[in-house]
């Protein structure tokens, strides 16, 4: 298959003009999404990478599109920053670009957001091959229109994306997990219930059905001991207390309780939905967020099942058609022809 | 059959004005400034008569603006000359609001503050909060991406709408977003948010609730600079500490605010305002350091709110502080422009510099968490000349903002006033980019005509917007 690579802006403008259709594709890590399809050409943003600027004071970075979350991370991380939003599959090498591409956001989006809430700006290569920026580079703007928010799980249908600026926040300065099985989905629902509607402020909520809850708090260490004690007491047991939880959570936000399954995908859930969700046949998963996202593995029957029931999803990995259902036809096409005229970029 | 004898079988009598006398209120919002005569207005009910008035519009090619309270300081919702104005106050329905999903679905119409007042008896509320949000409707909110003291911590209304229903300027229906915190998909509604009606009228929009915070710590410090103020915001933020609001006063706003509601604040430069929320326990930790933090910033002058009520009385000055500017100047411009924190005092100190310049005082009150600026141009539109020199001044300040790195506006949007100061801050390709957008879902141009986008011949004449 063939396969092109741009490292520079010119680059991917070159690649742009030379060829009708092509997907732009990261390091990989959603081979769903990167995968070429007939007719199609690769175009691999890996080495258009590197931090291109940080000011830790002014909780904005601005990267190139293929630069590893991995290496973003560990520039945040040595001025106690961190990305909120908890980019997944960063161990696994996924990109800046790739991220907002798929739209995703891991466990801890529960405590200040999603990609949505993070992402300030972009420049990207449109159709055309024509540079076309959105958004800034502070962390309040309301000019112009917001082509940033649009490329969120664009799957790349608008433009190859160049530049990325992002929001950041200080990281808490200590952590703490607690886990507690309570006897059932039911009990585990209402527990769910209970706990997103109080101000408890958690990093990550999270549902592992049928009935435990992993619950992670952050703050300083002074605190952290008496709003763990507070939860246990409203949730009624003492569960078990990881102190070291980085590890643990960092699997998470990986997806390792996916590997082995042959299909991978993002469904956006809620807690009404969860009943139903859980009346399908899916493999290994886990609801993130208060029970608003869903990553799940599936064999083909449970994506099959998923369809049939109409439950929107994204596959990240393990088939072919990866959004369902495709977006709202009457805007969507519109703005896509605005900045995609002959159909060069995915959903086209 | 004609344009208004159409649109006047669409809606029963009093729901169409079309006189001098009842157009009148309708010709300008908060930006006084700008005037223009609609041709007529209506009172949509509901969802459906919008969509039909918006359907009409189209067929005759009548350009229409999408009103809400008309609180727009940028002249967003300035009706277009001989245009229809479809004012939504009327749709102000909660049409649902789900605690457990943490949602609220409301008509466009509905005022901000009313939707966090319906919440909070589940203990929830909406965050946006701009100072206009006992007036201010959701639809405006949406259109404008709308801030407030809290976007730093909270981010700006874009963040908050999970769902939107809207009406395209083509008269098409389209439902963008869902009703989760997550999606798969572009993000159309995020998109949507902050388009200034260009792209349609928005008809419903489901929006997030949080949980409202447990307990807030609420200081306020004086100082001897603005400068002093400025560096004491820096040091927080080094502290790594993330407050919800970050308020900075200078001393014309200060008084100003004294004036008008007697706030009680003392006699200083500068007035800083820091508010710690979250859970209880956190919040005492993070008011110890807090603490140090603005004892090593050489306050003159520290106060700690120690009941809800001496909170309010803290932020009421600051609440009050546009309006009161009014008693020290017979006219004032409200800038809005942003500038990357850690440049804020650099920022300060040009426009205290252009004020002598040009002869014209400024007050200073601002988002300082998020290098959001709000200065307050005074003039006197009563002296030939003042209005002229004063928008000069607060087109400076814009461009000032753009060359530090930050934007054009953090909140109030570009509507009339500052679409000719887009190219400072965009490229040709960029605002190409934009066009070429809304003529695809706009190919009439309808829809806020006149709005956002820079004519080709560069900034309006002032002749022609205060008409
Ligand atoms: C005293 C004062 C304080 C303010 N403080 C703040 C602040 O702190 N933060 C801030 O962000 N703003 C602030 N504002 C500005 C203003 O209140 C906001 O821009 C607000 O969102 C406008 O709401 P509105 O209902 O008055 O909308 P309008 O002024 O009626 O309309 C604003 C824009 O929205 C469009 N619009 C309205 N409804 C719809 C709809 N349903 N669909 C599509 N487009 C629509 C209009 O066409 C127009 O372009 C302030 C204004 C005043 C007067």
């Amino acid at each position: 298959m063939a396969e092109l690579r741009a490292t520079s802006l010119a680059e991917v403008q070159e690649a742009v003009r030379l060829h009708p259709r092509l997907r732009p594709r990261g390091s990989g890590t959603k081979p769903a999404l990167s995968t070429p399809r007939e007719g199609e050409v690769a175009l691999d943003l890996s080495g258009l990478k590197g931090i291109l600027e940080y000011e830790p004071e002014e909780f904005v970075f601005t990267a190139y599109a293929g630069t590893p979350v991995e290496e973003v991370e560990a520039a945040l991380r040595a001025h106690g920053q961190y990305l909120p939003f908890h980019p997944p599959l960063a161990g696994k090498g996924a990109t800046l670009g790739g991220t907002v591409a798929a739209g995703l956001s891991g466990p801890m989006r529960e405590r200040f957001g999603g990609l949505r809430d993070f992402i300030l700006g972009v420049r990207f290569v449109d159709g055309e091959g024509r540079v076309v920026r959105g958004g800034g580079k502070v962390v309040k703007n309301a000019a112009g229109f917001p082509f940033h928010r649009l490329m969120v799980g664009s799957l790349g249908a608008f433009g190859v994306m160049v530049e990325l600026s992002f929001k950041v926040f200080p990281h808490p300065r200590a952590t703490a997990t607690l886990r507690v099985a309570l006897g059932g989905l039911e009990k585990a629902m209402a527990a769910l219930e209970r706990l997103r509607g109080l101000p408890l402020d958690l990093l990550a909520l999270d549902l592992l059905p049928p009935a435990t809850l992993e619950v992670r708090l952050g703050g300083f260490p002074g605190s952290l001991e008496r709003r763990l004690k507070r939860l246990q007491e409203l949730l009624g047991r003492e569960g078990e207390v990881l102190h070291e939880d980085e590890a643990h959570w960092e699997g998470v936000r990986d997806l390792s309780f996916l590997e082995g399954s042959p299909v991978w995908a993002k469904v956006p859930s809620r807690l009404d939905l969860i009943p139903t969700l859980e009346g399908l046949p899916l493999g290994p998963r886990r609801y993130m967020a208060g029970g608003e996202l869903l990553y799940v593995g599936l064999e083909p029957e449970g994506l099959h099942a998923l369809r049939r029931a109409g439950i929107p999803h994204l596959v990240l990995k393990g088939a072919e058609e990866a959004l369902f259902p495709p977006p709202p036809e009457a805007f969507f096409r519109k703005v896509k022809g605005a900045l995609d005229p002959k159909g060069r970029f995915p959903l086209g | 059959m004609g344009f208004l004898e159409e649109l006047k079988a669409l809606f029963p009598p009093g729901r169409v004005l079309t006189r001098e006398a009842e157009l009148a209120p309708y010709e300008s919002d908060a930006l006084t400034a700008y005037r223009k005569r609609p041709l007529a207005v209506v009172l949509p009910e509901r969802k459906e008569e919008v969509v039909e008035a918006v359907r009409l519009c189209h067929r005759y090619g009548v350009p229409f603006v999408a009103r809400g309270s008309g609180t727009s300081l940028s002249g967003g919702s300035l009706p277009v000359e001989g245009g229809l104005v479809i004012a939504l106050n009327r749709m102000n329905r909660i049409l649902r609001l789900d605690p457990k999903a943490r949602i609220a679905v409301v008509e466009p119409g509905v005022v901000n503050l009313e939707v966090s007042r319906a919440a909070a008896p589940y203990g929830l509320y909406y965050a946006p909060d701009p100072s206009s949000q006992p007036i201010s409707t959701i639809g405006g909110n949406v259109a404008f991406n709308s801030g407030g003291a809290h976007c730093l911590k909270y981010g700006m209304t874009a963040g908050h709408v999970l769902a939107l229903e809207a009406v395209t300027p083509e008269g098409e229906v389209v439902r963008l977003g869902g009703e989760g915190l997550e999606g798969v998909g572009p993000d159309l509604a995020g998109f949507f948010v902050g388009t200034e009606g260009l792209l349609g009228v928005a008809l419903e929009i489901t929006l997030r609730l949080l949980p409202k915070p447990e307990a807030y710590h609420t200081l306020l410090a004086a100082y001897g600079s603005l400068e002093a103020a400025g560096n004491a915001v820096s040091q927080v933020i080094r502290s790594r500490l993330l407050p919800g609001a970050m308020e900075i006063m200078d001393r014309l706003a200060i008084e100003a605010a004294e004036a008008a509601v007697k706030a009680g604040y003392p006699q200083a430069e500068a007035l800083l305002i820091v508010e710690l929320e979250g859970p209880k326990e956190e919040v005492e930790e993070e008011a110890k350091l807090l603490a140090q933090v603005i004892q090593e910033s050489g306050a003159t002058e520290v106060r700690i709110a120690q009941s809800e009520a001496e909170r309010q009385a803290i932020w009421k000055g600051r609440k009050a502080a546009f309006s009161a500017v009014g008693r020290l100047s017979p006219d004032y411009i409200v800038q809005d422009g942003v500038v990357p924190r850690s440049r804020l005092g650099e920022a300060l100190k040009e426009i205290g510099r252009l004020s002598q310049e040009y002869g014209l005082r400024v007050a200073n009150v601002f988002h300082a968490g998020d290098g959001n600026l709000h200065p307050l141009v005074l003039y006197d539109g009563k002296k030939p000349g003042e209005l002229e020199r004063a928008e000069e001044l607060a087109g400076e300040i814009l461009k000032l903002c753009v060359r530090l790195g930050g934007s054009l506006t953090g909140e109030h949007g570009i509507g009339v006033e500052k679409k000719g100061y887009m190219p400072e801050m965009f490229a040709t390709e960029d605002l190409l980019a934009m066009e070429r957008v809304k003529e695809a879902l706009d190919p009439k141009g309808l829809a806020n005509r006149g709005k956002v986008l820079p004519e080709p011949g560069g900034r309006p004449g002032l002749e022609e917007v205060h008409g």
